[in-house]
């Protein structure tokens, strides 16, 4: 695939890089401005303006119809890069609104900057086509997702959750780091298509091609909370401040979907049986891993860390499919996931403000609280377990369909009896949601307007999603098929 | 009376769910509100029911009512919905039993705005599966069914139970439903037809050896909630752990979607494989109704007779399909129909005796005919009716069947006619315990009168049972047809 030499149309293509940058200056300068009094609006201004930006990307960013490599070859313009950066604004803009009043953030500009920031390495991540640009924006992805994690300065576990996501974040992209370096060491290029161009015919053993692949797994499974790279996560997810970990487990997570299925296609199409074999096993240990201790779970946010660890799992199985519609499949899982999960968050963020617990065993007599609210997470908890007519089921059918075409039966039965686990312990919240009482059946939980708003938003995604799946399924297809 | 275009399944299909939606709109504390919603909604979705009922036009037969928009195009997914003789009093069925059911919750209390939005989530997935003409729209409403069961047997469930009950049944019946779902899948792509239709993978031609290998999961991933032998266990503990409405609308509808489900994906699509299997399925459905009616006779608990009893009497339904002849598949049509409605009845008079003895145990109770009279002939009805009495609907579906399974195997034939007996035995046993003989002391006086909501839903069951078992014209050439659809695939016309 040929390098496209500079014209401006190329500004365009990232414009929604370029405003999240100026997006986080203005959030930085006006935080230096304005008065303590006026900063609770910094959060609207972070949820506009990403909002603003979510738009001008679906206009002025669409792909053109033949995906061109820019900037030299460090960026590509495709469907996937498109599709992911509106994953990635999406959840940042719900994440922001959620942040609005909670005690320790709202008012803080470098809260809101480093979100930004943060979102503007996602973007990248999606659409690097070069080895440099790949890590570099994976570092500005992590990085300030590390600060976050740790955001509570006074809050013991939440400083732990920074430390230990630094570290072992840190870990991983050094081993992966290495796997690029060999790779760079075999080709001579660091533009993974020039690069995939010299590693096909054969030159190089497998062996070695296979060793680097791994290396370069290590780092992604990190990123996707894969099994046996995935106990940062309940600590991460139990001790950051909660719109931080709905953050981490969504978009985070895509952003790291959006490399592994990018370089796995591009860079090892030859050795694909070899790493198709490894993420079978990854994914069916993922799965079981995931929902297997999730089952144990007493605290709502380790539930959630858990749980979403299992559908990493049952998202890799699309990868694994290794199809048109495998990976169309991972897409739409990813984004019935991404709208799902953060409903589920936005209810554990407004249960924590009123009632300061995250126990599962707190939330007795929440149906009587606020029925309303109940309701919601009867819908976010039963799309989670792949019921219809919500995401979550179409996402599973589409999922396992695509190991049916590919002739893993086994990996979809394996997929089918995981999702039976799951619903398990969905339930058992549920339950304690619908069926137990507690001393404040009186008490409302509080929730506040822009939160209100995260939670309508997701919630009508979930059902939107889940009802009228022909068209997401469409868009998913055309991504896929620009990638092979 | 027929208006093409006129989307009349969809809307009897969505008219449920919606107003679930809207009754959780009304303020909770407008309880009467809530119900005079829902029976509204309820009266609705009969008369619709009914309505499709009279006008289905019995002499063209197949498909009727079609409506066809795409859905997930990509896929080759549609929004096909249709009623031929085997679903139509399926749906006419469901319609009757989410009416009674209604009624016979009149009483409930504690958040009744969710129990009617959840009774009526649940009744929109039954109704979408009888009517789907796809596979991807038949598992998405089949799923629909599953969950909301959960919520109504562990909220408003007997407290001793329903935890377990609830879970354990939801389990079971996800479990079976995904394994089936791969099934599908796994037909979708060997058909190579870019299609979910169910009509057009009918006639896909499928290998036999594919038959036989993905017969038995979609077969037996359907059959859980059919009650099938040895995956039966969860349906006893579900029926007693539920407030009354719910074991009718589980025993009564749910059971049915099972075996409908069994039948359209199993049976007609993967007929050389029910052919291969049949064997294996006629030896555990005759231990469903001998076992089951062994195992009711012994209860103490007057739910749990009724529990296992379904449990027997479904497995005459699928005894009927294992026949693979026109008798035995319309006897099972039948047999559908009339359990059901004679199931709702039974567990609607359970229910009304539990809420005023509060036991439920046969031995402490008794003389029950003094105070609610209605209650005792309409049980003695369903009774009757459950020992195939002719003159009673039962002895309508039943005899079919036993015809068709003298014709496969006609030692089995003899072998279940054993469990009629016995069903005889334990039926009149609960009568004479429950209704006759003296009232125990601490009742007398004790024990108020069904109210009217009652006696309309007991009027209505029993009514019905009785009209089909003397006019079984009303209901026997629909199934007939349907019947002979299932037999143009099996190959036996």
């Amino acid at each position: 695939m040929p390098i496209v030499p500079f014209d401006t149309s190329m500004i365009a293509a990232i414009s929604a890089e370029l405003l999240l940058l100026l997006l986080a200056g203005v959030i930085l300068a006006v935080d230096m401005i304005w008065g303590s009094k006026q900063k609770d609006h910094l959060g609207w201004i972070t949820a506009g303006g990403l909002l603003f930006i979510l738009l001008i990307s679906l206009i002025f960013t669409r792909p053109e119809p033949v995906e061109r490599l820019i900037f030299g070859g460090m960026l590509r313009q495709d469907w996937l890069t498109f599709t992911f950066r509106l994953i990635f604004l999406f959840a940042a803009a719900i994440t922001s609104l959620l942040s609005i009043n909670l005690k320790g953030i709202t008012g803080r500009g470098e809260y809101y900057a480093l979100l930004v920031v943060t979102t503007l390495g996602m973007s990248l991540m999606a659409a690097s086509a070069d080895l440099i640009m790949l890590y570099l924006a994976i570092e500005t992805t992590s990085i300030p997702l590390y600060i976050l994690a740790g955001f509570m300065k006074s809050d013991d576990k939440s400083t732990e959750s920074g430390i230990k996501y630094f570290l072992f974040g840190a870990l991983t992209s050094t081993v992966m780091l290495y796997g690029f370096s060999l790779l760079y060491g075999f080709s001579g290029e660091t533009n993974l298509y020039l690069l995939s161009e010299r590693l096909t015919g054969g030159e190089i053993s497998i062996w070695v091609l296979g060793g680097a692949a791994l290396l370069v797994l290590v780092g992604f499974s990190f990123k996707v909370s894969a099994v046996p790279f995935h106990f940062w996560s309940p600590d991460v997810y139990e001790g950051a401040p909660t719109p931080i970990t709905a953050y981490i487990s969504t978009a985070s997570k895509a952003a790291g979907f959006a490399v592994l299925v990018r370089v796995m296609i591009t860079v090892f199409p030859e050795i694909s049986l070899y790493w198709t074999s490894i993420l079978a096993v990854v994914a069916t240990a993922t799965m079981t891993v995931g929902n297997m201790v999730a089952l144990a779970q007493k605290n709502i946010k380790r539930l959630l860390a858990y749980s979403s660890i299992a559908h990493a799992g049952y998202a890799l199985i699309g990868l694994v499919a290794f199809s048109e519609l495998g990976i169309a499949s991972l897409l739409f899982y990813l984004a019935a996931y991404v709208v799902t999960n953060l409903a589920a968050f936005a209810i554990v963020v407004f249960f924590a403000n009123t009632v300061g617990s995250d126990e599962i065993a707190d939330y007795a007599g929440l149906s009587r609280r606020s029925p309303g609210l109940a309701f919601a997470m009867l819908i976010a908890f039963l799309s989670l377990a792949g019921m219809p007519p919500l995401a979550g089921f179409v996402a599973k059918f589409y999922v396992f369909a695509a190991a049916v075409e590919s002739g893993l039966i086994w990996l979809a039965f394996v997929g089918v009896l995981n999702a039976i686990i799951g619903l398990y312990y969905y339930m058992t919240v549920l339950k304690v949601v619908y069926l137990y009482r507690s001393d404040d059946d009186e008490v409302p939980i509080a929730v506040s307007r822009p939160a209100a708003i995260a939670l309508g938003v997701s919630v009508i995604a979930v059902l939107g999603i889940g009802i009228a799946s022909g068209p997401w399924l469409g868009w998913a297809l055309d991504t896929a098929s620009s990638l092979f | 009376m027929n208006f093409p275009n006129f989307p009349v399944l969809s809307i009897i299909v969505f008219t449920p769910i919606v107003s679930g939606m809207l009754i959780l709109l009304i303020p909770a504390d407008r309880i009467k509100l809530i119900r005079r919603a829902a029976l509204s909604a309820a009266t609705l979705a009969l008369a619709l029911s009914v309505w499709i009922f009279i006008s289905y036009d019995q002499a063209a037969g197949g498909y009727q009512f079609i409506e066809q928009a795409d859905w997930i195009p990509r896929l080759g997914i549609s929004y096909h919905l249709g009623v031929n003789g085997m679903s139509l009093p399926l749906v006419l069925l469901t319609g009757i039993v989410i009416f009674t059911g209604v009624l016979i919750s009149w009483g409930i209390d504690d958040r009744p705005r969710e129990f009617f939005a959840f009774l009526f989530i649940l009744a929109t997935g039954v109704f979408g599966v009888f009517v789907s003409l796809d596979l991807f729209v038949l598992f998405f409403f089949y799923e629909i069914a599953v969950f909301p069961m959960y919520l109504l047997i562990a909220i408003w469930g007997w407290k001793k139970t329903r935890e377990y009950a609830a879970m354990k049944l939801t389990l079971y019946l996800f479990i079976g439903s995904m394994i089936a779902l791969v099934g599908g899948l796994a037909m979708y792509f060997e058909s190579g037809m870019q299609s979910f239709d169910l009509l057009q993978l009918e006639k896909a031609g499928f290998s036999s050896s594919f038959q036989v290998f993905w017969f038995p999961f979609v077969f037996f991933g359907f059959a859980v909630l059919a009650g099938i032998f040895p995956i039966h266990n969860w349906s006893p503990d579900g029926h007693v752990a539920a407030p009354t409405a719910v074991s009718m609308f589980h025993a009564g509808v749910l059971m049915k979607l099972g075996a409908f489900s069994a039948l359209r994906v199993g049976i007609m699509l993967l007929p050389e494989g029910a052919k291969f299997w049949a064997p294996l399925i006629i030896v555990l459905a005759t231990v469903n109704v001998v076992y089951g009616a062994l195992i009711a006779s012994v209860q103490t608990d007057f739910k749990y007779v009724i529990g296992f009893s379904s449990v027997s009497h479904m497995g005459l339904v699928l005894l009927g399909f294992a026949t693979l002849n026109k008798d035995g598949l319309m006897g099972a049509g039948l047999q559908m129909f009339s359990h059901g409605v004679m199931t709702a009845l039974f567990f609607a008079v359970v229910g009304l005796v539990y809420d005023r003895a509060h036991t439920r145990e046969i031995p402490r109770l008794g003389g029950f005919r003094k105070v609610m009279p209605l209650a005792a002939l309409a049980f003695i009805i369903g009774g009757l009716v459950s020992m195939g009495m002719p003159g009673f609907s039962g002895f309508i579906a039943e005899f079919p069947i036993l015809l068709g399974l003298w014709k496969a195997q006609p030692l089995v034939a003899i072998i279940t006619v054993l469990g009629i007996v016995i069903t005889a035995a334990y039926i009149m046993r609960v009568i004479r315990g429950v209704f006759f003989g003296d009232m125990p002391q601490e009742f007398e006086g004790h024990i108020a009168p069904i109210k009217i909501q009652d006696k309309v839903a007991l009027v209505m069951l029993s009514g019905l049972l009785i009209l089909i078992g003397v006019v079984p014209a009303v209901i026997a050439p629909l199934i007939s047809s349907g019947a002979d659809a299932v037999m143009r695939l099996v190959g036996g016309i």
